[in-house]
C-alpha cells in the first residue's frame, strides 16, 4: 500500500456561459413564449411564466457538519433549510430542501458562476458543488385556478393545510417529475427536467384550457 | 396502492414515488475468497419469499432518492413499520 497524501482537494470548475455573441436559449426557446403572450388572452384562471435560464447548483454536503452549514451560509448569504420539504429566499438567491443531504440553490443566471465559486472558497471537506443549470428549468404557475391544473397533473396533496407557502416537494408531475414550491397562496414554482419542458408546457396548456391560460413573456 | 410513509422526507407519499428494491438487510460475507460456492450462492440468488411479515427495501425515487427498510405483511399488505438504513426492525415474524 502506498502512502495516502494529505493534500488539499483541488476541484476543477469553470465559468460555462458563453460571451455575448452567443445568444442563450432557454428550453422553451422554440415556443417563443414572448409572441404567444403579445396575442394570447390577457385574462384566464391559470398564469403561466417561464423563468428561463436561471442558474441551478446542486449542494451536497453533511447536515450534522456545523461548520459545513456555517461555510455555505456565508457563500449564499442564507442559511440552508434543513428542516424536510422547506426552502428559503434571500434576495435573488433561493435553496430548496431536496433531501438530508443535498440542496438545490437557484440565482439569476448570470451570477451563477460568482456563487459556485464562492462555495467552492467556503466549503472544505467531503462536499459537493454541481452547477445543473443546463439541465433545468422553471415553470411559474399562479392564478385563480393553479390548484386545479396541479390536482389534475401531480400526486401530492397541494391543500393549503398540508402544503403551505415555502413548502417544496420532488414529486411525479404529468408522468415526468418536478420540483414543486408554494411561492405564495395561489403560486407555484415547478423545476423541470429541460427534456421534459416541451412535453410539460404542452401538458399544462391542455390542463388549463377549460379555466383560460394567460401566458407572460 | 400503499401509501407510504418517508421517514427522510418525513410525511407520506403515493406508491407510484417509490420503488421496491427486494429483500432487506441482505449481508455481503466479510471474505468471499474463503466462502463456499453454497455460501456464496445463497447471498446472491437465494432470496426469502414469506407469507407473513417480510422486512424490504424502498427508495424514495421520486423524492428525496433515499433508501430505507419497510415491514410489511405479503398477505394483508398491511406496513407494519418503517425505519431507516442501518436501524433494526422492531416488528419481527414470530
Amino acid at each position: 500500500m502506498s502512502e495516502v497524501k494529505q493534500e488539499a482537494a483541488t476541484v476543477s470548475y469553470m465559468e460555462q456561459l458563453a460571451d455575448a455573441s452567443i445568444q442563450g436559449q432557454s428550453p422553451l426557446f422554440h415556443a417563443d413564449l414572448a409572441t404567444v403572450a403579445k396575442s394570447g388572452p390577457k385574462t384566464g384562471g391559470v398564469t403561466f411564466k417561464e423563468e428561463a435560464l436561471m442558474g441551478h447548483i446542486t449542494l451536497r454536503l453533511n447536515a450534522e457538519n456545523a461548520d459545513q452549514l456555517k461555510a455555505a451560509e456565508k457563500a449564499l448569504g442564507v442559511a440552508l433549510p434543513t428542516q424536510p420539504l422547506t426552502s428559503v429566499e434571500k434576495g435573488d438567491v433561493s435553496v430548496r430542501w431536496i433531501s438530508p443531504d443535498e440542496w438545490l440553490v437557484i440565482v439569476p443566471g448570470l451570477k451563477t458562476f460568482e456563487v459556485e465559486s464562492a462555495l467552492h472558497n467556503e466549503l472544505s471537506g467531503h462536499y459537493q458543488v454541481v452547477n445543473v443549470s443546463g439541465g433545468w428549468t422553471i415553470y411559474k404557475l399562479s392564478g385563480a385556478n393553479v390548484l386545479d391544473v396541479l390536482k389534475k397533473s401531480t400526486i401530492v396533496d397541494v391543500h393549503p393545510s398540508v402544503f403551505p407557502v415555502g413548502k417544496v416537494v420532488s414529486t411525479a408531475f404529468a408522468k415526468s417529475s418536478a420540483i414543486i414550491r408554494r411561492s405564495g397562496e395561489s403560486e407555484f414554482e415547478l423545476v423541470v427536467r429541460r427534456s421534459f419542458a416541451d412535453y410539460l408546457w404542452l401538458w399544462i396548456q391542455d390542463a388549463s384550457r377549460e379555466f383560460g391560460l394567460v401566458v407572460e413573456a | 396502492m400503499f401509501y407510504i410513509y418517508c421517514p427522510y422526507c418525513g410525511e407520506h407519499r403515493e406508491e407510484e414515488e417509490f420503488h421496491n428494491h427486494g429483500q432487506a438487510h441482505i449481508e455481503r460475507p466479510k471474505d468471499p475468497d474463503s466462502c463456499t460456492d453454497e455460501e456464496w450462492g445463497n447471498y446472491m440468488f437465494f432470496r426469502k419469499n414469506p407469507k407473513g411479515l417480510h422486512h424490504e427495501i424502498w427508495v424514495h425515487a421520486a423524492g428525496c432518492r433515499k433508501f430505507f427498510n419497510v415491514t410489511r405483511h405479503t398477505v394483508t399488505y398491511e406496513i407494519k413499520e418503517v425505519y431507516k438504513m442501518g436501524e433494526q426492525p422492531k416488528v419481527v415474524a414470530e
